[in-house]
């Protein structure tokens, strides 16, 4: 349903130019579970973010079910459902939590409204009328960014390390929500994380590193690979590359 | 009496679409048109300048009073009103101007709004300003408030301007005795070439007494806006400022804070800021489907709120 194809992007920082992405190349089949792993700063958000084109792509082509999305606007994306729950999403001084969710579903607040407040682990009760603003906690704001997305009717929903902020309690049911998500609408689901959890969840597993996918692979050999090196590598804290599997710790 | 456009200016300013019910006084082009009292509220002309005297009996509970100013030809209109609000009396005063100012002449309204909230009352006073007019006129406002708030007593103030004024300089200035409390809302929109500069003053005097002031504003094109304000506490007070600005276009904003301790169990803070719409927001609303247009207005829309 979503192809990437020889993907690069160069930003431009405070240092002149940077290559982030290079030929990242990789595709993604309707209705399945795929979750995307690797080192901090090795290109994952920055893939995510493409993909919703609040990066456009230097090179290469996006297509979304055979249309070639690669210049089109964020917005155009969306309405073509595409959605994204970012790492580390935006407050909103005046606009409250019911709000923001009929902008995201495009109508009312409903009894499906409670239902994916409840599915973040947030009582709809509590939350509905609040603002979006300062006093909410980091957990609480990252939560309503996942409810946003589940509010939608979309065919590929990209979610940006889920777990972050969120207890292990909710862990157990945010896993549950992604399956029923996956499920009853059959929405294609990226997610980052470096969470076993959810891991458990993957079809496939699409390593990055270094600005492009180095490897896609089965969720099987990941945890295969990270209980090896948790058993087996006894160099492991003073290893050089991190005892990372990604790094290549060949014991 | 009131024809189509006063209509349109009276529900923008007082929420009316009819004439409304409970206490009024509605004056147009610098006379009054019509005035309702009741058991409780009694409505005066005074004699000594133009204005009214509104005297609200102590223990008046759930009543409203509405004093819509309209203005719908050029001219210049200066109003002296007093308001004594009642000991334990809790009331709702909704005042605003509304200038349709078709002629390419000055239509000005100039206001000085007095009050006295006696012992354990509560008043919430609603004041909002809006402007119209096809011709070049230019349409100016200048109102100012002054606020003696005593024992016990609360004052809410909302202040409202959205667009249409094109020069305004409001004055409020607000004295609050011990346990007395003050909330102030302030939001203001300005866009083309208008200016807008408003001055608050609030002196906590009593033990016990508190404010808060928020302020919010949007600047646009080349509108320039100013604001100071201010806290004084002069005992055992507390008082809060939070002065929020987004800036767009070639606008400029100037946020002046003050706040001044003459007891050293006062306690004052001042939070401004003044920015952009933040990045962050424009682009989660576009990923759920919205044009950067149509996610900078709910921003905006959000933030006056």
């Amino acid at each position: 349903m979503l192809e990437v194809k020889n993907v690069g992007l160069t930003l431009k920082g405070d240092e002149g130019e940077v290559q982030v992405l290079k030929d990242v190349n990789f595709t993604l089949e309707d209705k399945k579970i795929y979750v995307m792993t690797g080192p901090n700063g090795g290109g994952k958000s920055v893939t995510a973010k493409t993909i919703m084109g609040i990066h456009q792509p230097t090179s290469g082509r996006i297509l979304l079910d055979g249309v070639d999305i690669t210049h089109k606007e964020i917005f155009e994306r969306a309405r073509m459902g595409i959605g994204y729950a970012f790492q580390q999403p935006a407050r909103f001084k005046g606009i409250k939590v019911r709000e923001l969710l009929e902008i995201a579903s495009g109508k009312n607040a409903s009894a499906d409204t409670c239902d994916h407040l409840h599915d973040v682990g947030l009582c709809a009760q509590d939350y509905l009328d609040r603002e979006i603003n300062a006093s909410f906690s980091g957990g609480e704001v990252k939560r309503i960014e996942i409810a946003t997305i589940l509010a939608r009717d979309l065919k590929l929903a990209i979610f940006d390390e889920p777990e972050a902020g969120i207890d292990l309690w909710s862990m157990q049911r945010l896993t549950e929500t992604f399956e029923k998500m996956n499920k009853k609408y059959n929405t294609t689901i990226l997610i980052i994380s470096h969470q076993e959890r959810i891991l458990d969840l993957a079809a496939e597993v699409i390593m990055v590193a270094e600005g492009t996918v180095s490897e896609i692979t089965s969720r099987e050999k990941i945890l295969g690979e990270i209980s090896r090196l948790d058993s087996d590598c006894r160099c492991r804290r003073d290893c050089s590359r991190g005892g990372k599997a990604i790094a290549g710790c060949d014991r | 009496m009131l024809d189509a456009i006063d209509k349109k200016l009276l529900a923008e300013v007082a929420d009316l679409h009819e004439i409304p019910r409970g206490a009024f006084n509605i004056r147009k082009n610098g006379q009054g048109v019509e005035r309702n009292t009741t058991a409780n509220i009694d409505i005066i002309t005074k004699k000594d300048k133009p204005g009214i005297d509104v005297i609200i009996k102590p223990g008046t509970k759930e009543e409203s009073v509405h004093i819509p100013v309209i203005l719908s030809e050029s001219m210049e209109d200066m109003v002296y009103n007093t308001f004594e609000v009642g000991e334990d009396s809790d009331v709702l005063i909704v005042a605003g101007c509304g200038i349709h100012n078709p002629s390419g002449e000055k239509a000005q309204h100039d206001g000085i709004h007095e009050f006295f909230i006696r012992k354990g009352a509560r008043m919430k006073y609603v004041e909002k300003h809006y402007g119209e007019g096809d011709g070049g006129g230019v349409r100016i406002l200048n109102p100012k408030t002054i606020i003696e708030v005593e024992e016990n007593a609360t004052a809410e103030l909302e202040m409202v301007q959205i667009k249409g004024i094109d020069s305004a300089l409001r004055e409020t200035e607000v004295c609050l005795h011990k346990n007395a409390s003050l909330i102030v809302t302030e939001r203001l929109l300005t866009y083309l070439n208008q200016t807008a500069e408003s001055n608050i003053t609030v002196n906590l005097l009593g033990d016990d007494a508190s404010a808060q002031i928020i302020s919010r504003s949007v600047a646009q094109n080349r509108s320039k806006q100013v604001f100071h304000l201010n806290m004084r506490g002069y005992a055992k007070c507390r008082g809060h400022i939070q002065c929020d600005s987004i800036i767009m276009d070639q606008a400029q904003v100037s946020s002046v804070p003050e706040i001044s301790a003459f007891d050293s169990d006062a306690q004052l803070i001042h939070e401004a800021a003044i920015g952009k719409i933040a990045s962050e927001q424009l682009t989660k609303l576009m990923s759920l489907g919205m044009t950067e247009k149509e996610a900078e207005e709910t921003i905006l829309k959000g933030f006056l709120k």
